[in-house]
């Protein structure tokens, strides 16, 4: 406690030093609390807004606005030929943060990057379970422990990843939150003074804005890097002010308490854009909203009924009764915005006496079956409840008799992923990294049934193709056989594919340069204020 | 008085020890596990799943986890939060003097005018005055607090702009927490301007938590002063010719008081329970808020700590209102 207080007393003492006359603040309102400010441990992007994104910096990184990957601390990279070595030049002259609470001595270098994975992968590191009950769920959920053979430092600037297997959203994979990389000198001076957890609520990283103060649940405050090696910030001070109600955001979002707040409440967006002061932004998620059937349990075996069923669903009608106009429909089961979607498939037409005709057709006759609604909000279904109402409404149109159920979370997610599941899943997906295969292989292959493939669909000539592309590292190549995969998944239907939602953003005018991320985290990087 | 307060304090003891269970059971009682919950759609193997659940401790039986809880609780030591890592009595004082903080505003304001708006309708029986007031307590008392924080919001911080939206002070003031209380905090950095906007803040949230509490204290007062008001003393005090101020302020009312306090007293898990939503609306980095996060995220060391913290609080508030009863009358201290 005492070393948390003297912390704070020199921060706001250096603040006030800093903080004269005409110091530009950009006050964020953020939605939620960060779980903590090491990003490796956790899974929730707003976690990763106010730890990763500010503070921290990957080898590469995904540029702003777009999923592209970038030099990040890595200056260059070369792939052997066998897909089996990575070898990243680093770049030279990085500084890690000066703080109140820690002066670094030397640049960034090889050891900080090995360190920064060997603490999730290596059970012998002491920074292995530095703080009780920590575990790295990201570095596990994205398969890095059978991925990662070795890391091994060729010289101080140079680092080589040795892989057990090809892998080519490898690259993706290191430009995303836990992959940030941390100061091994801190790490050091941290175990050396017995406070190892000040790791998790102290952060240094290298990235355009260092930690100053974080006040629980109310306020984390953020100064430009000076030093930082892409250039200082145009801003001088990052404010989150967490305010978790959307109502009470878009409030001090009016009142000028905050200039950009995320998650606006779907009924507002109409008033917030006709507001002289203020820029909604838009962008279409990377996320998919969908409805699948069991594949291994009858009739839904049969792609002839998951076909009909899916051309009895009135998409349109959920669109604007679910999502009031943040939405788009969904042909492909991944997003538009990704690289490799394939624009030439067309939707499932909404035609109900059709559909009667196919499940007649089928044998199939007083069909009934489950839907299963979740029982939260997600931005890919923001009222499942309401969805499955209304999918039910559509389903009694062909005769189909349809009961829907619910379970607590939790249970949800687990009982979803049986294989013998009675019905029909409303879920959806975020993309982690803007890879086609987080999408195709993560939630269609075969590997995922049982898991999260809550189709328990296991098609031999679609994971053909998402394996082929997960190890070939040519894109154009890849795009070819992604976009053929989307054939072999409309023509099969293993789910309804319902939306893509929006994610809208509104700020004050006088922000500058601020671009939505595909991947829907929020970066002041590069952002200005007028004022 | 002593053995009183020693009588009190026995009872205490197995009572804490069901809230000890109570407070274990009711999150593990609520279907989903944490392990769960973190890995969201994402999911995880059954093997991860165990193997985290394991190294939780989760993974033992209940009784083992009880005893293990209630083992480190005599060590005074809550465990550590699943989520943030940190210990669970560490995150609990961060916030709990913002909580107290605004609860104390809260009761304040409740009793401040609750209290003479109780009285003034029971010496003004029936008038338009009494019914008024009595109507305006109803309305208070059934208020949705959510619709009438984000009312209070819209009209007077949007419209109106006279108080800020949500928050304890201003951004542009930032000083080292010393005591937890913004009050006092802002009043110790010599911040000009920094212990206005410190109030500027509580106003708000303080009238929305204090609405509940106002309407029931204003009712019981008022229904404890007619009852006292008919007393055969009160009306020896005025064939006496004492003044009315006399007869009501030292006679009726101090008698009246008795019920009323206990009133008060129940307000405080009355207002601990109001602070989930006030604090929420407001952004009010307190304890109400923590919890229902806690709560969420299946965070079972946090919500089986923050519980018992609470739950102790409230028990602590009762023996102080007992023991007040002691000082208000004399004949219950032998009782």
């Amino acid at each position: 406690m005492r070393y948390a207080l003297c912390g704070a007393v020199a921060a706001a003492l250096a603040l006030t030093a800093i903080g004269t006359a005409s110091a530009k603040t950009l006050v964020y309102c953020s939605e939620g609390s960060p779980e903590g400010f090491d990003p490796a441990p956790y899974t929730a992007g707003t976690t990763f807004d106010a730890s990763s994104k500010p503070v921290y910096n990957r080898l590469v990184e995904f540029e702003r606005g777009t999923t592209k990957v970038i030099p990040g601390l890595a200056e260059s990279w070369t792939v052997s030929d066998d897909g089996l070595e990575y070898t990243f030049k680093l770049r030279p002259g990085v500084k890690f943060h000066t703080t109140d609470f820690f002066t670094p001595t030397r640049d960034f270098n090889a050891d900080d990057v090995i360190f920064s994975f060997e603490r999730q992968m290596d059970k012998d590191s002491p920074w292995y379970q530095y703080t009780p009950g920590i575990s790295w769920e990201y570095f596990n959920a994205m398969s890095m422990p059978d991925l990662i053979k070795d890391i091994v430092k060729v010289d101080d600037m140079t680092v080589k990843f040795v892989l057990t297997r090809p892998e080519a959203p490898m690259m993706a994979n290191l430009a995303m939150d836990f992959a940030s990389i941390m100061s091994k000198e801190y790490a050091d001076k941290l175990a050396a003074d017995g406070h190892k957890e000040m790791l998790n609520q102290q952060p240094v990283g290298t990235g355009p804005f260092q930690f100053v103060a974080y006040q629980k649940d109310a306020v984390i405050r953020y100064h430009a890097n000076p030093d930082y090696w892409g250039g200082k910030q145009p801003i001088d001070d990052l404010i989150f002010a967490i305010t978790t109600d959307a109502s009470v955001r878009q409030q001090k979002l009016l009142a000028g308490e905050c200039q950009v707040m995320p998650f606006p409440n779907p009924a507002d967006i109409a008033s917030l854009k006709s507001n002289a002061n203020l820029t909604v932004m838009e962008q279409e998620g990377l996320n998919i909203g969908y409805f699948g059937y069991n594949t291994q349990q009858p009739p839904f075996d049969k792609r002839e009924v998951r076909k009909a069923l899916n051309m009895a669903i009135n998409k349109q009608a959920i669109l604007e009764a679910v999502y009031q106009g943040s939405g788009r429909i969904a042909i492909n089961p991944i997003p538009p915005t990704m690289w490799s979607y394939n624009k030439s498939i067309k939707d499932d037409p909404y035609d109900p006496a059709t559909a009667k005709k196919m499940l007649d057709e089928a044998g199939v006759h007083d069909l009934k079956m489950k839907i299963w609604a979740m029982p939260v909000q997600r931005p890919y279904n923001p009222n499942a409840r309401r969805m499955a109402e209304l999918i039910q409404a559509d389903f009694a149109k062909v005769g189909v008799t349809a009961e829907i159920v619910s379970y607590e979370w939790g249970e949800y997610l687990k009982l979803s992923k049986d294989v013998k599941r009675d019905g029909a899943v409303l879920l959806g997906w975020t993309g982690d990294n803007g890879d086609p295969d987080n999408f195709l292989a993560v939630l269609l292959g075969c590997d995922a049934v049982g898991g999260s493939n809550r189709a328990q669909w296991c098609n031999k000539e679609f994971d053909d193709l998402v394996q082929k592309a997960k190890v070939t590292s040519d894109v154009e190549e890849r795009t070819k056989l992604y976009e053929q995969a989307q054939v072999v998944f409309k023509r099969e239907a293993p789910w309804a594919t319902i939306a893509h939602s929006v994610v809208f953003m509104p700020m004050s005018k006088k922000v500058q340069n601020y671009k939505m991320d595909p991947l829907g985290s929020h970066r002041f990087d590069g952002v200005d204020i007028a004022q | 008085m002593f053995a009183f307060l020693l009588k009190r304090v026995a009872y205490l003891l197995p009572t804490f020890f069901g809230i000890t269970i109570v407070a274990f059971g009711f999150i593990r009682i609520l279907p989903g596990d944490p392990v769960l919950l973190m890995a969201g759609e994402r999911g995880l193997s059954p093997e991860r799943h165990a193997q985290l659940m394991q190294q939780l401790g989760f993974d033992q039986p209940i009784w083992a986890q009880y005893l293990t809880y209630l083992g480190n609780l005599l060590q005074g030591d809550l465990s550590t939060s699943i989520v943030t890592k940190r210990p669970v009595l560490s995150e609990f004082l961060t916030l709990f003097p913002a909580t107290v903080e605004l609860s104390l505003c809260a009761i304040l304001i409740a009793v401040m005018i609750g209290v003479p708006a109780g009285v003034l309708a029971a010496m003004r029986r029936g008038s338009l005055l009494d019914q008024a007031m009595m109507g305006t307590a109803l309305v208070g008392y059934s208020m949705p607090i959510f619709w009438w924080g984000l009312l209070l919001i819209i009209f007077f911080s949007g419209m109106l702009q006279w108080t800020p939206v949500s928050g304890r002070i201003s951004l542009i003031y930032f000083f080292p927490q010393v005591t937890g209380f913004m009050l006092i905090d802002s009043l110790l950095s010599g911040q000009k301007g920094a212990f206005g906007s410190a109030v500027s803040h509580l106003i708000l949230p303080a009238i929305v938590l204090g609405t509940i509490p106002l309407a029931v204290i204003a009712r019981q007062t008022r229904s404890a002063m007619l009852e006292v008001l008919g007393e055969d003393y009160i009306r020896t005090a005025r064939a006496k010719g004492l003044s009315p101020f006399r007869v009501v302020g030292l006679h009726a009312l101090r008698n009246a008081l008795i019920p009323v306090v206990t009133t008060i007293g129940l307000q405080v898990g009355v207002l601990l329970a109001g602070a989930i939503l006030t604090e929420t609306i407001f952004s009010w980095p307190g304890i109400g808020k923590w919890m229902v996060d806690s709560i969420f995220r299946r965070d079972y060391p946090a919500v089986q700590g923050g519980l018992l913290m609470i739950a102790g609080l409230v028990m602590v508030v009762n023996l102080l209102v007992d023991l007040l009863y002691g000082l208000i009358n004399p004949r219950i201290r032998h009782v």
